[in-house]
């Protein structure tokens, strides 16, 4: 693969389709700048200030844009807030999509056939699978999102989080809670999961 | 003529796990990110558009073998031969052999952040009135076109009700055959779960949406 790719930058350059440069400074945005981290930082907002919060759920695009994120695959972006009797749960069965302006590049599970296939049918089942289990009377609203608006979890706020400050709050919001397949961290308890970025 | 996309997965017979993965892990090889930013900066190159990928993608035929960077890299060099941008001995020899297309544009390095930043709003002016309302009952289309489409296959001929509509949007079936934006009112339509699935599987208390476009739909 290496060689394949290696030979198709050649190709790609010699005929001045591409500036090498260009390719770093790409790698660079989502390895580095772009990722769950400013999604968390919109949730944590929404969290903490009543007025954002309503202006998330209404109008998500240009509420997210006022914290300075926005563009490729988050031009038209929707939030949906888990409630005790709702959580929110987002998939893409025909391809990738998700809102990288707010949480990056995806993970391979999101764009794996498993969750793909089997998230529709048995939410539930896939649940498990990370190791989240919800009351039977929580109703699962899964949006496959099919054209090009995007989706993001907002996740409930963790109980016991009342005297942290926003920034703290965002720590607590992981990357699979804002997709729905996780449940945000309770307070006192260190992320396992992951490297903020 | 028959259009086969591979891609179309949900409600597939598939039974593995999903394989939860830690929020910094990226990629799992060096080429893929050089993957990721040659597709990326292709696509600004103007040579194709989004939907034409998605379709050079799901129609590949060992897409289930593949890999998501091994898909991303068959798509690339499927839609450079479509194009005319590079031909087959180049891509075998890795050295430019023929003259190059006319690309609308090359990305710069210095232009990344902002290119990113605007994206490509899907958005346009509407050519009529919206058709269905909020809550109003609607049918999927039971046939699937044979071309490029994104109504999946478990969510055809289905009854579902408008629960959003996010005005009118580039019509991803036409664009992605190059016939132009055409421009269709977008709806979420959300379905119960026994509409989708039957009493084939115990109820899970879930309903499923997807964003269609008012050409997948038809008054109940």
């Amino acid at each position: 693969m290496e060689l394949r790719v290696r030979a198709l930058e050649t190709v790609l350059t010699q005929k001045g389709y591409i500036d090498p440069a260009a390719l770093d400074v790409l790698i660079d945005t989502y390895q580095t700048k772009v990722g769950p981290r400013n999604g968390a930082r919109v949730v944590a907002r929404a969290w903490c200030d009543g007025e954002f919060r309503n202006w998330l759920l209404h109008d998500a695009t240009a509420a997210i844009a006022s914290l300075g994120f926005s563009g490729r695959q988050g031009e038209h972006m929707v939030a949906v807030e888990n409630t005790p009797d709702v959580h929110n749960l987002v998939v893409c069965t025909l391809c990738s999509c998700y809102p990288w302006p707010i949480l990056g590049l995806p993970p391979t599970w999101y764009k794996s056939a498993p969750y793909r296939a089997r998230v529709v049918k048995d939410p539930r089942g896939v649940l498990e699978d990370f190791g989240v289990s919800l009351p039977e009377t929580v109703r699962i609203r899964i949006w496959d999102s099919t054209a090009e608006v995007r989706y993001l979890v907002v996740p409930q706020r963790p109980k016991g989080s009342l005297r942290l400050s926003e920034r703290e709050l965002a720590e607590l919001v992981t990357r699979d809670s804002m997709i729905g397949t996780g449940l945000p961290l309770e307070p006192g308890i260190t992320p396992a999961a992951g490297t903020p970025i | 003529m028959i259009y086969r996309s591979n891609a179309d997965l949900g409600g597939q017979d598939v039974r593995d796990a999903v394989l939860p993965e830690p929020e910094g892990e990226l990629f799992h090889a060096d080429w893929e990110p050089r993957v990721l930013a040659l597709t990326l900066a292709m696509n600004a190159a103007g040579l194709w558009n989004i939907d034409a990928s998605r379709a050079a993608r799901e129609t590949l035929p060992h897409y289930r073998e593949l890999s998501y960077y091994q898909i991303w890299l068959a798509g690339l060099e499927k839609l450079l031969l479509q194009s005319g941008a590079a031909q087959p001995d180049e891509i075998d020899q890795g050295r430019a052999l023929h003259a190059a297309v006319a690309a609308s544009k090359v990305l710069h390095a210095g232009e990344v952040a902002a290119v990113l930043a605007r994206g490509s709003p899907t958005v346009r002016k509407p050519i009529s009135p919206a058709r269905y309302a909020l809550g109003m009952r609607v049918r999927t289309l039971s046939v699937a076109p044979p071309h490029h489409t994104r109504l999946p296959a478990y969510t055809r001929g289905k009854c579902g009700v408008v629960e959003r509509i996010h005005g009118a949007h580039v019509f991803a079936d036409t664009h992605a055959q190059g016939l132009g934006e055409q421009p269709q009112w977008l709806y979420t339509v959300a379905f119960d779960e026994t509409e989708l699935w039957g009493v084939s599987r115990p109820r899970q208390r879930s309903t499923v949406s997807v964003d269609a476009w008012e050409p997948y739909l038809e008054p109940v």
